[in-house]
């Protein structure tokens, strides 16, 4: 097998936008279904009441994690084809502080309020109109923060080049430390009462 | 719990179970990987939606700027006609289909009983726009850093993912009055 198809030249790039809006139903879908359009459940986390995002989060990498591995053991994926954002490791850890403060502050993040807004949360509508505003306020400030977004380059690189760990090893320990983590998760909801945010 | 009622009054269902929705959301992410080479993503569709409007509005500006730039690079294609646009085209879809199928859809605000719906607002867009901001910073969001980035080990994407965590976490205690 020639895995990533798209990278073997099996179709071309009009196809690949018809495959992008497929995947995104299928992404939509689940975000959904999990119950990701809805601000209370995803703010809960931050609160221990419902620790679904980490478990649903956690569950859909460790998924998508073993299968990519798979594929590449037996041969059929080039992971080497596999795009790879590059580590800017400051400015990614500042990003990140600043998402998860604007987790909190909003409710959502830009894949779930698209959710939330297209269910009718009028919360989620008036969110993406703040990512939107937040995206300019970014490109007309780029000129003074280009040279810290563009700071500490690490180039592509892999936990497994970093530590100097087989990449197979890797992923046996965070599938074990996510399923460590769910045995918690599900502890500690118990243990808080189960409030567990529906619809 | 009021829920039982509320199925029988508004036919609304309860969410899924979170490991059958994670697996389905791992199966997706696997299938974007296996047929594109590349994971999910979506604060990625709203740059290129930002760089199209100052472009119309003010093309000189948006040229002069690295940042604009970069979505409005080729010129022979829209800047619209992108990978992560058409597929948070999909997400809206799905997320359409999905929520009607559970009879989901309704028009309301997600919130705590102790703030007010402008109050609620308010912060939404004061909290969507710090994710604007930070998703640029660290070149994803949770889709594109924390979800495809983490499945492929990526020590950026985890490091980000650590941190939106940590960041959220960090503040929680302050904001508990609009959710809890």
């Amino acid at each position: 097998m020639n895995i990533p198809f798209f990278k073997y030249g099996l179709f071309g790039d009009d196809v690949s936008l018809v495959v992008a809006f497929v995947i995104g139903i299928g992404f939509g879908f689940f975000l959904e279904r999990a119950g990701f359009g809805n601000g209370r459940k995803l703010a809960a986390q931050f609160y221990f009441n419902d620790l679904t995002v980490f478990k649903v989060m956690f569950t859909a990498i460790i998924t998508a994690m073993v299968g990519i591995y798979y594929l590449s053991v037996i041969g059929w994926m080039d992971l080497s084809l596999v795009y790879l954002n590059p580590t800017y490791i400051v400015p990614q850890t500042i990003g990140g502080l600043l998402l998860g403060f604007g987790f909190v502050i909003g409710g959502y993040c830009p894949g779930t309020s698209c959710v939330s807004a297209v269910t009718g949360k009028i919360d989620g509508m008036v969110y993406l109109i703040g990512i939107v505003v937040g995206i300019f306020i970014f490109g007309e400030i780029f000129p003074l923060v280009s040279n810290f977004y563009n700071s500490t380059s690490m180039g592509q690189i892999t936990l497994s080049q970093l530590f100097n760990i087989p990449y197979g090893i890797l992923v046996f320990a965070v599938v074990l430390m996510a399923i460590g983590g769910f045995a918690a998760a599900e502890w500690a909801e118990k243990k808080l009462g189960n409030k567990i945010v529906e619809p | 719990m009021s829920s039982t009622s509320n199925e029988v009054q508004h036919g609304t269902k309860p969410y899924w179970n979170p490991y059958l929705s994670g697996i389905g959301l791992g199966l997706v992410l696997l299938l974007s990987y296996v047929i594109m080479g590349r994971g999910l993503g979506a604060s990625g569709a709203f740059s290129s939606l930002v760089a199209t409007g100052v472009n119309t509005i003010a093309p000189e500006h948006a040229k002069s700027n690295e940042f604009y730039n970069e979505y409005l690079a080729d010129t022979t294609k829209s800047p619209l006609k992108d990978w992560l646009v058409f597929e948070v085209l999909g997400v809206l879809a799905g997320g359409f289909i999905s929520g009607a199928l559970a009879g989901r859809i309704k028009k309301t605000v997600e919130k705590g009983p102790r703030i007010s719906v402008s109050g609620r607002l308010l912060y939404a867009f004061v909290g969507g726009a710090i994710m604007g901001i930070g998703a640029k910073l660290a070149r994803g969001c949770t889709s594109g850093q924390a979800l495809t980035g983490g499945a492929v080990l990526n020590v950026g994407s985890w490091a980000f993912m650590l941190a939106v965590f940590g960041g959220a976490y960090m503040i929680a205690y302050f904001f508990r009055r609009q959710w809890k």
